[in-house]
């Protein structure tokens, strides 16, 4: 591992970002303003207060996972990834380059979403915002490191754009955002308690409806990175110095 | 032998079921500059990623500065340019390669230094992706250049370039070899051969000939390097 690799890679995918305003705008507004649309299709504070929590964990969790598919898909396909690889460069040098230029657009992604949520469409907290901010960074993580892994699967955009449905609508019919986790049948429970984004939610929800941290909370939180990490070292094990 | 530059010894290549590479042997001296030569499709990229270390090989072994090709130690000291120009298309051509030379460890100086070098300079702060085909081709040499490697690995690399460019990078390449550096070059333009110091013509995965322009020149009677390719070939389908 190596700081001044990983941080020069967080600076050029910053910059990337940058040559490309489009993208910003969308990835820092989209959330908000689906948030909006929500509580007015709701016409509810309290009905949006139950909901929006575990959306503030979605939002982040899906765009993430399109984002970073679709990028080291391009790393892959255009050559650079090769061209690292003949560097002195560590794959998890790489990676973590990728979870903090990811992590930080997503934290700003989640603040913007999270204070016109509180301040302007009536959503209630009773526990800190500061770790609602955290389980959504967490959320976001995961779902960059889930993009990452499933990206070595895709060949063409076309499939890395499905992969999307694929891997994370099931995710978030079952997380209980829907329908309570324990309403559903056996099966359905039991593949919602491997999905981490269950996880993800329920901790939302705990935040959210009460004011003290408890054990749960913190085995849910535990649960995400765990997968987050997983997702990740499963993502280094897909980048191979030597291809066919 | 022990201070070759590149040593191919046995070098056997399979891909999607089909041998690229057949039982190739041949050295590279410490500042030449090889060029690789044959019709697109003989095996010419596969030997270059074979010798930088990034292709998936099925005998025989390739040492590369003293050290077995794609090890650790030789992931400063190697420059590789692909055909395609690997430089982030949605970057200014110095933001791409700052990034490289932070990775490489080199210093920020050589950035200047190395888009000078690939007559860029005037385009230092355009976006890559809004480069004409030539122009990034020459980026992504640039990026190989960085750090002094003592190697240099080129695919094609001055593909689709005006005459004069070609001269200026034809220079640049002898330039380098006179200070010590390595070069391999391919090229399936064969009036770009008379430029090397050594020749290695490749058809199918085999070797034809490993020989400097003028040798191959006495020993087909050919004085163009052309006919000498299609009387080497025609000798070779002869013989088999």
């Amino acid at each position: 591992m190596s700081a001044s690799i990983t941080l020069a890679t967080t600076r050029r995918i910053l910059n990337q970002l940058r040559h490309d305003p489009r993208t910003v705008v969308m990835l820092v507004l989209v959330p908000t303003l689906l948030m909006v649309l929500l509580r007015f299709v709701f016409n509810s504070a309290v009905v949006f207060s139950h909901v929006a929590p575990a959306l503030l964990g979605v939002f982040p969790f899906v765009i993430m996972f399109l984002i970073a598919s679709i990028t080291t898909l391009r790393e892959r396909t255009t050559g650079t990834l090769e061209r690292l690889m003949t560097m002195p460069l560590g794959k998890f040098d790489l990676l973590a380059g990728y979870a903090l230029a990811f992590g930080l657009v997503a934290v700003v992604q989640v603040l913007v979403a999270a204070a016109v949520s509180l301040w302007w469409l009536g959503l209630t907290v009773q526990g800190s915002v500061w770790s609602l901010l955290l389980i959504t960074a967490l959320d976001a993580l995961l779902g960059m490191a889930l993009g990452l892994f499933v990206s070595a699967f895709a060949t063409t955009e076309f499939q890395a754009i499905q992969f999307m449905p694929v891997f994370v609508l099931p995710q978030a019919l079952l997380c209980g955002l829907f329908q309570p986790r324990s309403e559903m049948g056996w099966l359905l429970n039991w593949l919602s308690d491997v999905m981490p984004l269950s996880y993800a939610v329920e901790a939302l929800q705990q935040v959210t409806g009460g004011a003290e941290w408890t054990a749960t909370l913190t085995r849910n939180l535990l649960v995400v990175l765990g997968c987050a990490l997983l997702a990740l070292a499963l993502g280094a094990a897909t980048l191979r110095r030597r291809t066919p | 032998m022990t201070n070759s530059a590149i040593v191919v010894a046995g070098l056997r290549v399979i891909r999607g079921g089909r041998d690229v590479l057949r039982d190739l042997s041949f050295t590279v001296e410490p500042g030449s500059v090889t060029g690789l030569l044959g019709p697109s499709g003989c095996g010419k990229t596969t030997l270059m990623r074979a010798i930088v270390g990034v292709q998936l090989t099925h005998g025989g072994s390739v040492t590369v500065l003293g050290e077995p090709a794609g090890s650790k130690p030789l992931r400063n000291r190697i420059g590789y340019a692909t055909q395609n120009p690997a430089v982030y298309a949605d970057l200014t051509i110095t933001e791409s390669l700052r990034y490289f030379a932070s990775v490489l460890g080199a210093p920020r100086a050589s950035v200047a230094e190395v888009i000078e070098q690939v007559g860029l300079t005037s385009h230092a702060d355009v976006l890559v992706g809004q480069l004409s085909g030539g122009q990034r081709g020459r980026a992504s040499l640039a990026v190989a250049l960085l750090g002094s490697p003592e190697l240099l690995v080129l695919d094609e690399p001055t593909v689709g370039l005006d005459p004069v460019l070609r001269e200026h990078l034809w220079d640049l390449f002898h330039r380098l070899a006179a200070q010590g550096t390595t070069l391999v070059v391919s090229s399936h333009v064969m009036d770009e051969a008379a430029r090397c110091t050594r020749l290695l013509l490749m058809r199918e995965g085999v070797l034809l000939a490993d020989d400097s322009p003028d040798a191959l020149r006495a020993e087909t009677g050919q004085q163009d390097l052309e006919q000498a390719f299609l009387h080497l070939v025609r000798e070779k389908e002869h013989t088999s």
